[in-house]
């Protein structure tokens, strides 16, 4: 017999959950040795390529002329859209994204053909000497157009309850609005990338940078005309992805493996910068409408709204982000007679795309929209008529779409908030202030969040994972999750140690790999660790169990039972017997015990009807709510959030660090998409915030010198992975307490009796434009 | 030959392309991936790494971090060039490596490495930075993930008290180092480095397809964003008439190839107004980089020193290496990114006259975002009145609102003689300044925002200077 590892001496005390464990890949992050996929040691016979684009959005392609990208020093290969051996669409539910241009172009940037060079540098030099003759046509470019030309890219969908006609009526007051709302460029710090290795027998292995590596698995076998099981791919970790990475990785994936098929090699692709936020689809921009109606304590009674998502040429993900702002156009408050209607608006741009909050941020602002212009109009604080309209307990808990709100913890969250927060003595403070200071002008909001968990899409609500315990105690654990910066790895980790009772160091989370856990779901959602988590625990179920019933069967005592053996600190127990974890795992494997499991599981209770507009999309609500104080520059519309205390709620915490770090990044990302990220179109369709020194995200300064973040103690009622509640989208709305506190400093110049018509993203101009509005007068809609 | 330091062994370059970035060199040629690429423009932070150099005395060594995306190799000549997998000493991190991790400072981990250098440059130079200088080391970087307030934790927990580290007690073993690497044979066939006016003349003719650079941040964009090769370069860096700052009497001169970090605190001494326009000039990486010298031959009409230098009444000084020409800046500039110098001709370098006492000088920048963002507009004025408010003299400079960086010499002219405490002075001026410029529209301001720009920070300048109107607060404290 072959002999067994040697037993290792263990003292590294129990990995648990609920402990703020650094990132699994913190040390590595910070002394340079985490490696990404531009990081990779290169394979010897690796070639790089780039892609060409469009100079126009809309028009007939005649002729690329290629001549010259062929003479171009360095190139190995070119490539259009005909030398696709197979599927031409890698759309990813909808037909209509086409891997390059196939004969018209649908928007400036998009990807025409790909060079293969004997460098970066050379393949990029190359794409630009291609000669595009294209016949324009007219370009859609805006919502209003698309509306005009009845040019959706999927058909409207309507969620009614009550009687909005006659409760609109019949109500006491009414205020009716538009907004217009940006979308966000991603500006993940790693561009795409993918590495494509060529390999026997017809296989390829992609290393990708992507939130949803079977989905890239597939289109890649689709383009070349092959199996799945010939297609492996790889991913260990992303340098963000915040959901630029659920559909937007895979072209360039596949135009690397094509690449590498055709030429024999490995292909690397890694997209500069400024293609990079051309070439892939941002956060959709929305233009929406509100009627409301509401009674002189400004209780809404109706409540019409009207979403306009810009998605860009292709629906990509449209159906269901345009869904999702439905889904959370009431965020916390009742409307019990209301209509709401969700429209996919083409337009000649890039295809807008999966971004934190699918929709949800768009939808949700206008209930805050509705709010700030109730209490305006009936003279009270915002924070009054949020309180009075939220979701009540056990009655007023039904939403737009049938579901019962249960388990509603925003009263007492807001409560606590409002204490902590001191919210009444502060407005009272900035109340004052703004009377005796002429230029500069102070705000302040709270405004509250709550959030559906589960994908709308039934079944993406599903999760593998696969678990093997070695035999000295280690273990892999693996799962259709992938590791973009938001500790998945990390909880996943403690999930098992925890399974166990075992130290975190002896389990070790690997790269997510089609071949390992097959057909995943994207991680996105903010599924990741109920999903993946559930399915982790099972595998360590299943194993537990095999150890248990050989350990009770070992034991040989009759009164014993298997489902009493207990796992905790390295050691197994049952009754007064007990053994050495590492010690056990030996015995069963020498007593032939498998010692390896895939996990499964699904999410139970979710279904919807999207015929009927009902049903319970969600397995829960996750909620918070945040307090922000601004100051506003009224001669340059500048502005700084001065603090922000956030109340939110995760459940029971798996990593209170972790959590915290989703909820503060989650809301400076939400504050930058509502403040100073300022996607800009030229009116041929160009994007001319097009790199990082014109489109500016939030740097350090932007965070708010006094930030408070606090957990909500309660454990998720449903029966979540030790009942966590997931936090990656969520948070990103607390940002628009931000919003509305700019709102407010504005209003204190008409004493709060208008609410001003601030656009999203509120940058210094958009700002300085209200302002300079309001005070001539142009909006001067007193109560009504 | 280009020598110097990579962590801490000797290296030298006899050959390489002149545009070959420190980024590119360091991840394709030594295959040290920890140093990321994330826009190769120098507006993001995630290819930082550090350079050290001995002080004036060579007693000590100084860290300045860099954006190796946008720099040269001739940047190091000489020089320790210090990356991310050098900072630890076996499994013991760096204490800002040790302190990042501690914090949660790291998500998708992507941007680590550049603040992990950023911090590194702040640790080694600063006892006890406050939350403000944090902020001034760490505006180049960005993370996407965390909201920056764990970064701002490690920094403040890591880089309080005197450095103790490896490099602090292997310093002079590296000061050792550096002095023996060979400086007599710097630069490169195709990257020259003089190292007077004399040579620099001659490497001018002899090679006069070469572009000139100092800081290099401006000119690397042509190759890492236009994809242009740049085939002869010619460093300014090593000229030592460039490199002087001479405090005269009654101004001071800057050498058109000092960065701005090292010449901006005698600057700030004369000119305390400039604080805010100077910190927020690009970012801390960039700064260490940049020159005065570059910004005014970039002639850029958005860059940030010139609208100062217009309001201020500098002197260009000019030179071929046979004959020197002194211009007044505000005639330099002669059309969008044109100026009056000549083939052959280079900046020698800035005379600043100093204020008279009586002088007020104002300086605003609006932009999107306070860090690293450039100018919507910016405003410089400087205003001399005299003991009965009656304005003797008012210079301004303005950036963004025309094809160059220009003065509104009519607003001068109008105001000059008024009582500047009266309301109708204001409106004399404001009614000028509109009539003045024709700005456009580009991403990052409208036409119509830029004009109603111009008249407010008039407004908020007279307000500022005004006696009667002290009490009224005219800004957004940012820099509380």
């Amino acid at each position: 017999m072959r002999k067994l590892i040697e037993q290792p001496f263990t003292s590294n005390p129990q990995g648990k959950v609920g402990k703020s464990h650094p990132h699994e890949s913190a040390i590595r992050q910070v002394s340079g040795q985490a490696r990404y996929v531009d990081d990779m040691p290169e394979p010897g016979n690796l070639q790089y390529a780039a892609v060409g684009t469009s100079p126009e959005a809309s028009g007939i392609i005649n002729h690329i002329d290629l001549t010259e990208v062929w003479a171009s020093p360095g190139v190995i290969d070119v490539i259009t859209v005909d030398d696709v051996p197979g599927h031409v669409d890698i759309a990813p539910v909808f037909d209509g994204d086409p891997i390059f241009a196939q004969g018209r172009v649908l928007f400036n940037g998009q990807a025409m053909f790909a060079v293969l060079a004997d460098s970066t540098h050379h393949a990029r030099q190359a794409a630009l000497k291609a000669k595009i003759d294209i016949t324009p046509t007219t370009a859609c470019l805006s919502v209003s157009e698309a509306k005009q030309q009845d040019n959706f890219v999927r058909p409207p969908h309507f969620m009614h309850q009550g009687d909005f006609a006659s409760a609109f009526a019949q109500s006491e007051c009414n205020a009716q609005g538009h907004l217009s709302i940006g979308g966000q460029e991603h500006m993940y710090l790693e561009g795409q990338v993918s590495m494509a290795i060529n390999d026997e027998e017809d296989r390829v292995l992609v290393y990708t940078s992507s939130q949803h590596p079977s989905e890239v698995q597939k289109l890649i076998a689709e383009v070349l005309g092959c199996k799945l099981n010939k297609v492996v791919v790889d991913m260990r970790r992303m340098g963000g992805g915040f959901g630029g990475k659920e559909t937007q990785a895979a072209q360039w994936a596949c135009i690397a493996a094509l690449l590498a098929k055709r030429n024999q090699c490995a292909v690397k692709l890694r997209l500069p910068r400024m293609q990079d936020m051309i070439a892939t689809g941002k956060r959709h921009p929305f233009e929406n409408s509100y009627q409301v109606g509401f009674n002189q304590d400004g209780l809404i009674t109706a409540a019409a709204i009207d979403i306009n998502g810009n998605c860009g040429h292709s629906p990509d993900l449209s159906d269901a982000i345009v869904d999702r702002a439905m889904f959370h156009c009431d965020n916390g408050y009742y409307l019990e007679n209301v209509n709401v209607a969700g429209h996919r608006c083409r337009t000649n741009q890039v295809s807008h795309t999966a971004y934190r909050g699918f929709g949800g941020p768009q939808g949700m602002i206008m209930a805050e929209v509705m709010m700030d212009a109730i209490a305006r109009k009936v003279g009270k604080d915002p924070l009054t008529v949020r309180k009075l309209n939220l979701y009540g307990e056990n009655e007023r808990n039904l939403t737009p779409y049938g579901m019962t709100v249960e388990h509603n913890l925003l009263g007492d969250l807001i409560d606590r908030l409002e204490t902590s927060s001191d919210y009444w003595a502060r407005r009272e403070t900035i109340t004052q202030f703004n009377k005796t200071s002429p230029i500069v002008k102070k705000g302040l909001a709270l405004t509250p969040v709550k959030f559906g968990i589960s994908f709308t899409a039934k079944h993406l609500n599903q999760a593998g994972a696969l678990l093997h315990v070695y035999t000295d105690g280690s273990m892999q654990i693996n799962h259709g999750g992938t590791e973009m910066g938001q500790g998945l790895h990390t909880k996943i980790g403690q999930i098992v140690a925890n399974e166990f009772g075992i130290s975190l160091h002896d389990v070790e989370v690997t790269a997510t790999r089609t071949d390992k856990v097959p057909n995943t779901s994207p991680t996105a959602a903010s599924s990741g660790t109920d999903l993946n988590g559930k399915a982790a625990q099972n595998a360590c179920i299943i194993v537990k169990q095999r150890l248990a019933e050989f350990y009770a069967e070992q034991i040989g005592d009759n009164a014993l039972s298997a489902d009493d053996v207990v796992f905790s600190d390295n050691r197994v127990t049952l009754a007064e017997h007990s053994i050495d974890f590492v010690q056990l795992v030996q015995d069963a494997y020498i007593g032939r015990v498998s010692l390896s499991s895939t996990g499964f599981y699904k999410t139970p209770k979710i279904h919807y009807d999207r015929s009927t507009g009902n049903g319970r999309p969600f397995f829960y609500f996750a909620y918070g709510a945040s307090v922000s104080e601004v100051a506003v520059d009224t001669l340059t519309g500048e502005y700084k959030v001065e603090r922000v205390d956030i109340l939110h709620d995760v459940g029971r915490s798996l990593n209170p660090a972790i959590d915290i770090g989703q909820i503060e990044g989650g809301f400076i990302q939400g504050m930058g998409w509502l403040t100073t990220e300022d996607l800009k179109w030229d009116n041929t369709g160009r994007l001319i915030s097009n790199n990082p020194a014109t489109y500016k995200i939030p740097a350090i300064g932007d965070t708010p010198e006094v930030f408070n973040v606090d957990l909500y103690p309660r454990d998720n009622d449903e029966d979540s992975i030790y009942h966590s509640k997931a936090v990656g989208e969520p948070p990103f709305m607390l940002a628009n307490s931000v919003w509305c506190a700019i709102k407010d400093a504005i209003s204190s110049l008409t004493d709060y009796k208008v609410d001003p018509p601030l656009p999203a993203p509120a940058t210094p101009e958009a700002v300085l434009k209200c302002i300079t509005a309001l005070e001539n007068g142009l909006f001067s809609d007193k109560v009504s | 030959m280009i020598s110097f330091l990579l962590n801490d062994k000797a290296v030298h370059i006899d050959a390489s392309q002149a545009d070959t970035t420190l980024l590119n060199y360091l991840r394709e040629e030594r295959k040290l991936s920890g140093t990321k690429e994330g826009c190769a423009s120098g507006d993001c932070g995630a290819c930082t790494v550090v350079v050290a150099h001995p002080n004036k005395q060579g007693s000590a060594l100084e860290y300045r971090a860099l954006n190796s995306c946008v720099t040269f190799l001739s940047a190091i000549q000489g020089k320790q060039l210090l990356t991310v997998e050098h900072l630890a000493e076996g499994e013991t991190l760096h204490p800002v490596q040790a302190a990042m991790v501690d914090a949660h400072g790291s998500q998708c981990g992507f941007c680590t490495p550049g603040f992990v250098m950023s911090m590194f440059a702040l640790y080694q130079k600063d006892n006890a930075p406050n939350r403000e200088q944090i902020n001034v080391a760490l505006g180049g970087n960005l993370c996407r993930c965390t909201g920056y307030r764990p970064i701002i934790d490690a920094a403040l927990n890591a880089c309080t008290g005197a450095p103790s580290d490896k490099f602090s007690r292997n310093q002079h073993i590296t000061l050792e180092q550096l002095a023996e690497l060979d400086n007599s044979d710097s630069g490169l066939p195709a990257l020259l480095m003089p190292k007077n006016r004399r040579e620099l003349s001659v490497a001018i003719k002899e090679n006069p397809d070469a572009r000139l650079f100092a800081g290099s941040t401006d000119l690397a964009l042509e190759v890492t964003q236009q994809l242009k090769s740049l085939p002869k370069l010619i460093s300014l860096t090593e000229v030592d008439e460039l490199q002087d700052i001479e405090e005269t009497e009654d101004g001071l001169k800057i050498g058109a190839a000092v960065p701005f970090s090292k010449m901006e605190t005698l600057l700030l001494k004369h000119f305390p107004a400039l604080h805010e326009l100077i910190e927020r000039f690009a970012s801390t990486p960039i700064r260490n980089q940049a020159t005065l010298g570059g910004n005014v031959a970039n002639a850029s009409p958005i860059g940030d020193m010139p609208p100062a230098l217009l309001a201020l009444n500098a002197i260009i000084h000019v030179d071929n290496g046979s004959t020197k020409r002194e211009i007044n800046i505000s005639e330099f500039f002669t059309g969008y990114r044109q100026t009056l110098l000549k083939q052959g001709e280079w900046i020698a370098g800035i005379y600043i006259p100093f204020l008279s006492e009586a002088a007020q000088v104002r300086a605003y920048k609006v932009s999107k975002r306070q860090e690293d963002d450039i100018s919507a507009v910016c405003a410089v004025f400087n205003l001399t009145l005299d003991d009965n408010n009656i304005v003797q003299r008012l210079n301004t400079g303005f950036g963004g609102v025309a094809a160059t960086p220009a003065s509104d010499d009519a607003l001068s002219n109008i105001l000059v003689g008024k009582d500047w405490t009266l309301a109708e002075t204001f409106e004399a001026g404001k009614n000028v300044l509109c009539q003045t410029f024709s700005p456009i529209d580009d991403v990052r301001a409208s036409a119509e925002y830029r004009q109603t720009l111009l008249v407010n920070l008039f407004k908020r300048f007279w307000l500022q200077t005004n006696q009667h109107s002290q009490q009224i607060e005219t800004r957004v404290h940012t820099y509380a």
